[in-house]
């Protein structure tokens, strides 16, 4: 099989792989499903004696109580629900694995057929950099609060990778000489990595912001009571932030002003895109204040990362698609 | 803020002071300095940076600058009195960028201070009831309590704590801490911060940036009278430019050939000649677009490239010659539809002058549009053209546009029905004027914009920016904790073993800590001859 042939089916693997992750996000969402059906199951067990007690105040009827209390927490075939939930959560987390291997495959692909880093536009950026973001959920999805963050996660990966296979699609190509440069492969592959932490970290942040929401109002039903303790998700974004933020100091800042200086013989010339990178630096370095001042730990940072991720998704698609900088590279 | 203890600044007292001079200049210098200001102020800078990626800025893209203008003419105005077209030269903008750097210098210098007190200091001795602590593990052995304490002081020091030196009432403990990294990570991180930002403004002072257009087969030599633009900083000195000078021998276009991102730009590379300074031999380098020539720090680049059509002009007679040679015509498209004038000064016994107006299309293609080029590639090169004849005006003092002809005193040559005359050649023809006059078009080369410059103190912003993610990632990994060991006799006559700690970094799980504080007891059990402790938790 000839290069070009490699690089034009890698299109249709990501196709398949994003399908794979829908149908993975539906069984997480069965899986949710059922759990909240059993939440709800228990915690309108535990109401219903105190509805008696005012039952018995107001009509002084002597019901016994112990029926309801007796029949509700284990309820008829919790122990069944508990297995089918299992069933349907490794069913999702074994299709998350299966598609991301797919999409490895896809992007594998599209590097051989193109002889080169396969992110050289915004659709091999979306497709490596939802790689990237894969692999990390797949990695988290090890603890408790990762795999509750990997459903959504699914979600969000399944948007961008299905963006990416039919707006952003562009056929495989050379690249112009600007970008033949090993430069390409480190600072937009730092720029893809850093990208896929910032994605995981702002699932993470966002999860955060709810659950810390739901423990306030003191619910114990619905989404936000589902979710992990909000501290264990702060420490989590933190963490996830703390390896991306290096990350996008060295490649997008750094090594994208050596290359700019070789490349256009300056290194900072406040094009938008080096001005979004910057920002986006400005950004989560307030995040990382946030974390250390006083007062705004929890959701407020958390808005503040999540402002980061505004941030990172406009150097990235707005920049691209909006501005005509030196760095539209986006192919569009 | 967290209160670290190496950070024993008093918290931020929001309070204005009475209103006496130096109480308020000390309130407001602790309000800069807080933290709660920085993250502000870093929010302030990144949203004034909007603004610059949103307008055309004269800096990074003149033309584009001048487009907005002629388009919003009343909107510009407003602009131009925010000065929204240099963003980050306005002194708001700098304003933002200068108190960020006055809080981060007043804030790390104490705080550099402090961590240098901090890391001679000895870590602080075990609190009276160790079981207080986060993490706590107590075990029993049948060593002695000093010999315990022995091996403890050893296990830590093998896990590279820095341990407390006893003072007499202090024989039954050991107080250790490590991870001091983090906090001189951090100082590093924001000190290289400042000697980016010094780097990057005070080489802006030195530095410069000059344009030149060379045709293939012309050259250049570095002075400031040969450049089509030049911008340096305050302190640059002409003097400073190296005495080189280059001829471009060739400039090679090469484009996609095919599929569907035909006509892109595949390569260019420029191959040239170099004389260091006068007298010295003369090398051959190329240039290539991520491969500029470096000249003792002057780097030379290859920008945007062209064509230039070359004529020659003939007088009535045939003979003789009136001008001769390639013109740079400027693209105007990505398949490289370019125009451009040749002005053709005429000595008086031979006419008026000439000037020619044309397009060159390196792949002519002509349909119900008119013509144009389809590729940018030289396939089927063609230029288009019409003529004007009159006075140019070139002896009058003014400067003209080598771009633009002024037809002020010209008329435009016309055909034999009345209309406006126009020719169309492929490479080798000859056309001729109505007044008898000929123009040839002898076929083309390429031209190429070089950027000369030199980038002062770019080492030294890259030194900073090297040694600020290292020192970042000191900041953000290393964790900083203590842990303490005391022994003492129980009520069995065995020696009890407690080992406790405490963690102080942003983060960091209790897990982790509790981890270490247990392998730190298993090491010491291991020590004193393997798993004869009794555990307990
Ligand atoms: C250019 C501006 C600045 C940038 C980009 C910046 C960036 C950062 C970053 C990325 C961290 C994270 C390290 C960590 O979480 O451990 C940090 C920490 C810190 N910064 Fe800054 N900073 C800036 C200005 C300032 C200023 C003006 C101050 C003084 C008020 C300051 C004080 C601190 C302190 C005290 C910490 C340690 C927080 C902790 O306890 O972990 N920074 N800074």
């Amino acid at each position: 099989m000839d290069l070009d042939a490699v690089a034009e089916w890698s299109r249709y693997v990501v196709v398949v792989a994003t399908l794979g992750y829908l149908a993975s996000w539906l069984a997480f969402c069965a899986e949710a499903g059922i759990h909240s059906r059993r939440r709800r199951a228990v915690t309108e067990a535990a109401a219903e004696p105190e509805r008696e007690l005012v039952g018995v105040a107001a009509s002084a009827s002597a019901a016994p109580a112990d029926e309801a209390t007796a029949s509700a927490p284990s309820g008829p075939g919790d122990a069944e629900l508990q297995e089918r939930a299992d069933r349907l959560g490794g069913l999702g987390r074994g299709l998350f694995a299966l598609t991301t291997v797919a999409l490895a495959a896809g992007v594998v692909m599209r590097g051989l057929g193109t002889e080169r880093a396969p992110w050289a536009n915004m659709y091999e950026f979306s497709i490596t950099g939802t790689l990237v973001a894969s692999i990390v959920f797949i990695a988290l999805a090890r603890t408790v609060v990762g795999r509750v963050v990997a459903v959504w996660a699914v979600l969000l990966i399944f948007v961008t990778v299905g963006l990416a296979s039919t707006f952003l699609y562009v056929p495989p190509g050379p690249v112009q000489p600007a970008l033949q440069s090993y430069w390409l492969v480190i600072h937009v592959g730092c720029a893809v990595l850093a990208f896929g932490l910032f994605t995981v970290g702002a699932v993470v942040s966002a999860l955060q912001i709810v659950s810390e929401r739901a423990a306030e109002r003191g619910r114990t039903t619905g989404f936000g009571a589902s979710l992990p303790e909000s501290a264990g998700l702060d420490r989590l974004a933190y963490r996830l932030t703390a390896i991306a933020f290096p990350i996008w100091t060295f490649g997008p800042l750094i090594l994208g002003a050596i290359w700019a200086e070789v490349s256009w013989g300056r290194y900072w010339g406040w094009d938008p895109k080096e001005v979004w990178a910057l920002i986006t630096w400005l950004a989560y370095a307030a995040y990382l204040h946030a974390r250390a001042t006083a007062g705004w730990k929890g959701s407020k940072a958390s808005v503040v990362a999540l402002i980061g991720y505004g941030t990172v998704l406009f150097s990235y698609f707005g920049v691209n698609i909006l501005f005509n900088g030196l760095h539209s590279y986006g192919g569009l | 803020m967290t209160t670290t203890p190496m950070d024993t600044r008093p918290p931020v007292d929001n309070r204005p002071p009475p209103l006496n001079g130096l109480e308020l200049a000390r309130w407001a210098w602790r309000q800069l300095t807080s933290m709660r200001v920085a993250l502000i102020l870093l929010f302030l800078l990144a949203v004034a940076a909007i603004p610059g990626s949103i307008i055309p800025q004269t800096e990074a893209n003149p033309l584009n600058v001048r487009d907005f203008r002629a388009r919003n003419p009343e909107l510009s105005q407003w602009y131009d009195r925010l000065g929204l077209f240099d963003v980050y030269s306005t002194p708001w903008f700098a304003a933002i960028y200068i108190a960020l750097m006055i809080s981060l210098i007043g804030c790390i210098l104490p705080r550099c201070w402090q961590h240098w007190k901090a890391m001679r200091a000895q870590p602080p001795k075990a609190p009276r009831r160790l079981t207080r602590m986060p993490a706590y593990r107590k075990v029993e052995v049948d060593a002695t309590p000093d010999e315990a304490l022995a091996v403890a002081r050893a296990e830590l020091r093998s896990r590279r704590f820095r341990l407390r030196k006893p003072l007499e009432d202090e024989a039954d403990s050991v107080g250790a801490e490590i991870g001091y990294l983090r906090e001189t990570g951090n100082l590093l991180f924001h000190l290289a911060l400042v000697v980016v930002l010094l780097a990057v403004a005070l080489g802006g002072l030195f530095s410069y940036r000059a344009t030149v257009l060379v045709t293939e087969g012309s050259g250049f030599s570095n002075q400031v009278i040969q450049f089509d633009s030049l911008s340096a900083g305050a302190l640059f000195d002409t003097a400073d430019l190296p005495p080189f000078s280059m001829d471009l021998d060739e400039f090679r276009m090469e484009f996609v050939e095919s599929g569907n991102q035909i006509g892109q730009p595949a390569d260019y590379e420029a191959t040239v000649t170099l004389v260091r300074e006068p007298g010295a031999e003369p090398e051959t380098h190329t240039i290539r677009v991520n491969e500029p020539l470096n000249i003792d720090g002057t780097s030379v680049h290859i920008m945007s490239p062209g064509y230039a059509p070359a004529f020659t002009v003939r007088a009535a007679d045939g003979e003789t010659i009136l001008a001769e040679g390639p013109v740079p015509f400027l693209p105007r498209d990505g398949s490289f539809t370019s125009e451009g004038v040749v002005k053709v000064e005429v000595p008086p016994e031979y006419g008026d002058d000439i000037g020619i107006q044309a397009g060159f299309l390196p792949t002519a293609f002509l349909d119900e549009n008119g013509p144009r080029s389809v590729f940018p590639g030289a396939r089927n090169p063609e230029v288009y053209l019409t003529a004007w004849h009159g006075d140019l005006g070139l002896d009058d003092g003014q400067p003209q546009s080598i771009y633009r002809l002024d037809t002020e005193d010209m008329e435009q040559y016309l055909g034999d029905g009345g209309e406006p005359y126009r020719a169309r050649l492929p490479v080798g023809e000859t056309v001729g004027l109505p007044d008898g006059r000929s123009i040839t078009f002898d076929g083309y080369v390429t031209w190429v914009n070089l950027q000369i410059g030199r980038n002062s103190g770019r080492e030294l912003a890259l030194v900073g920016g090297v040694a600020a993610v290292i020192g970042l990632m000191g900041s953000l990994y290393a964790r900083r904790r203590r842990a303490w060991v005391r022994t003492s006799v129980g009520p069995e006559g065995r020696t009890v073993v407690e080992v406790a700690g405490l963690h102080r970094a942003e983060g960091s799980s209790g897990d982790r800590l509790a981890d270490e504080i247990g392998a730190i007891t298993d090491g010491l059990l291991l020590r004193l001859g393997g798993a004869e402790g009794k555990r307990e938790d």
